[in-house]
């Protein structure tokens, strides 16, 4: 059977499954649209979050950044898992027992005020609406690439598959069907790295094979590709670091703060039937999180040896010269499967030298050495450019496995991408519906009310998904850090001073979440351009680029939570104590006794 | 909750806990995996340099034994205090 052939099965039955699941649990009251009738077990819930939280770029770009920068590529790996000690500890056990359906809900009860509750909405729609962009677009190339269909088409599918599970089943309906992409997501992703692993070390598990020997030699996997690498100019592997180390230890506490405070990971723990099982549902998280993220460094570091070893073959298996007039493969005697990549973009070969042969190396080293070498063999500068995202979606089919593991790939990154986007407009929609109609417009709602708007906003962030992913602004490339910004400087302290602070009021909070998104917005639109319009960066008036200490504004989240936190303290300390009842609230949440199944009663 | 004072050694017991939770947190990533990572590689475990190791694979186990030895410890503090869940 031919590849195409094979990838409509897989995916094709991946498809029904979800659909079967929507037919199952659809949702005849608030409580199972906006927390899924409040009894999910917390292994299943744990299942469930791993696979909202984990996104099309877990799946299809992470390894290959990681790939790219070497050590340094860590942050993603321990800012993206770290979270969930935070989210465990400081947010989600107090959130259950507090026991209502929003994140907002909980801003505006125990500040007291509506309007802190509506900020709160803001920053919440401001951070799903950005991450929706990059999984709608995630869904077209993979349909795109996979499939050869037209990404339209792809995210037309997407959206479909999505509104049958999304609107009738609301979070029953997506918890189940979560539960069932986490299982295709992780079979997609580990069975590659499986073999690849047995190629090249001879060990079946890919976190041991990535600190094993090269098969049938003595040297570490990690030596080699350290010495591969460098000797084609690029860094050290295990120590490189893209920018300064204060840059990668605050990305990777932006990345922690920014995880714990996301409002849609966080509303997978209202769905637990209580306080016990909110904590232990985190650890299983995290448990099925790490089953991906222990294996993607594994992928990243063997996609670039083998990576290398198709275009230089020799300098890997034999210690040989890459530099030597053979050394390169020729162009056209180039495997297939960088024919099928050249014709999607992805891969790019210009022979600069004109030698039919492909040279890979960096050209833009500092080392003299590989400089000179580089000159005397005639190399004109590096000739291959790869796209990050080949180094998952390729790797199969650069280790020469089977189609129906390169199906299963495509199946995998599209329920990646498809669980975490309908955990987003499960975001969007319960904050629209509970905390902005029921909340603040409609309070006398009934509840078959409720459901219908719940419902009707929905479908409508549905298409507004579909429509951003089929015409992304340009600037859907930085959205990503922006989403993690505002969750880290607005969300995570305001929640993290409501529960751990009995005195914090609402002036205090109002003003922390205002001025920590702010100075946040200012950095990142300082880079990116005033809400990312090309041609606005105002990098000169902040005294140039990365000027805060070298700080990239990826990075900002965590010195936006800082001003968050100060300036609340200031502002709180001015002003006068919250209301009685409130203290006494704060008092409740913190203790689990008297949790009940959440019904969202007010 | 029976009383003020009661109530207060419940919280001072789980800020304790989080504490303790937290330091391990922050030397395992911001310590072993990054500030000293350098250092670390000298010592290797197995083909991996050990800072390496810390970024690239231990933290994230670290982080998972963190998270349900916090879970443990607070059923055992909510037990003491009599707070616990029917």
């Amino acid at each position: 059977m031919d590849l195409q052939t094979t990838t409509y099965i897989v995916v094709g039955l991946s498809f029904a499954l979800y659909i079967g699941i929507a037919i199952w649990a659809r949702a005849g009251s608030t409580s199972e649209f906006y927390v899924a009738g409040g009894g999910v077990h917390p292994i299943t819930n744990g299942m469930a979050t791993a696979a909202d939280w984990m996104s099309a770029a877990s799946f299809i770009s992470m390894a290959g950044l990681i790939s790219n920068m070497g050590y340094g590529g860590g942050l993603f790996l321990m800012g993206w898992t770290g979270g969930y000690v935070l989210l465990a500890m400081l947010l989600a056990p107090y959130l259950r027992k507090f026991g209502k359906f929003t994140v907002p809900q909980f801003i505006g009860d125990r500040f007291y005020s509506q309007s802190a509750r509506t900020v709160a909405v803001i920053c919440l729609l401001i951070a799903s609406i950005t991450y929706i962009i990059g999984q709608m677009t995630g869904v077209g190339v993979a349909f795109s690439r996979f499939l050869g269909v037209s990404s339209a088409t792809g995210i037309y599918v997407g959206m479909a598959i999505v509104f049958a599970y999304a609107v009738f089943g609301g979070m029953k309906g997506i918890t189940y069907t979560q539960v069932a992409q986490y299982i295709v997501l992780i079979i997609a992703y580990t069975v590659p790295a499986v073999f690849i692993s047995l190629q090249l070390t001879g060990n079946p598990l890919p976190q041991l094979g990535l600190g094993s020997d090269m098969a049938g030699t003595s040297v570490p996997l990690l030596a080699k590709l350290d010495s591969v690498v460098q000797e084609l100019g690029f860094d050290k592997y295990t120590t490189a670091v893209p920018g300064s180390k204060l840059n990668m230890f605050l990305y990777t506490l932006s990345l922690m703060i920014g995880t714990a405070g996301l409002p849609h990971v966080i509303m997978r723990f209202f769905t637990v039937p209580s306080v016990k099982d909110a904590r232990a549902s985190a650890g299983w998280a995290l448990v099925f999180i790490a089953l991906l993220y222990t294996v993607a460094p594994a992928v990243a570091a063997m996609a670039k040896m083998n990576l290398i070893r198709t275009i230089n073959p020799g300098i890997v298996m034999q210690n040989a010269d890459p530099y030597g007039p053979d050394a390169a493969i020729k162009y056209d005697e180039r495997p297939d499967w960088m024919k099928r990549w050249e014709a999607t973009g992805l891969l790019k070969f210009e022979d600069k030298n004109g030698d039919g042969r492909i040279q890979y190396y960096n050209d833009k080293t500092k080392n003299a050495d590989v400089k000179a070498k580089a000159e005397a063999a005639g190399w004109k500068g590096n000739e291959l450019n790869v796209n990050a995202d080949i180094m998952v979606m390729a790797n199969p089919e650069i280790a020469l496995l089977p189609n129906w593991v390169i199906a299963l790939v495509a199946a995998g990154g599209l329920a990646a991408a498809l669980s975490t986007a309908a955990g987003l407009l499960m975001a969007i929609s319960s904050a629209v519906s509970h905390d902005l109609i029921k909340g603040v417009f409609k309070p006398d709602i009934s509840e078959k009310g409720e459901l219908m708007a719940g419902k009707v906003s929905m479908a409508v962030a549905i298409v507004v998904a579909g429509w951003l992913g089929l015409n992304p602004p340009g600037f859907a490339a930085g959205t990503v850090a922006l989403a993690f910004g505002i969750a880290a400087s607005s969300l995570f302290p305001a929640i993290m001073m409501g529960i751990f602070s009995k005195k914090m009021n609402k002036e205090g909070a109002m003003a922390g979440m205002l001025s920590g998104l702010f100075v946040t917005l200012f950095y990142v639109f300082a880079h990116k351009g005033l809400f990312f319009i090309k041609g606005t960066e105002y990098t000169g008036l902040i005294g140039g680029p990365n000027s805060f200490f070298g700080v990239t504004p990826e990075a900002f989240g965590a010195v936006g939570a800082a001003v968050n936190f100060i300036v609340a303290y200031l502002v709180d300390k001015v002003t006068k104590e919250p209301p009685e009842h409130i203290q006494h609230m704060v008092e409740s949440v913190r203790v689990p006794r008297g949790s009940s199944i959440i019904t969202g009663a007010h | 909750m029976s009383s003020d004072s009661q109530s207060h050694a419940y919280w001072r017991a789980t800020l304790g806990l989080l504490a303790q939770v937290l330091v391990i947190w922050f030397l395992v990533s911001f310590g072993a995996g990054i500030m000293f990572a350098g250092p670390l590689d000298s010592i290797k475990l197995g083909g991996y340099p050990l800072g390496f190791w810390f970024a690239h694979q231990g933290s994230i186990y670290v982080f998972i034994a963190l998270i349900f030895y916090y879970a443990y410890k607070m059923g055992q503090i909510d037990r003491r205090f009599d707070v616990h869940e029917e």
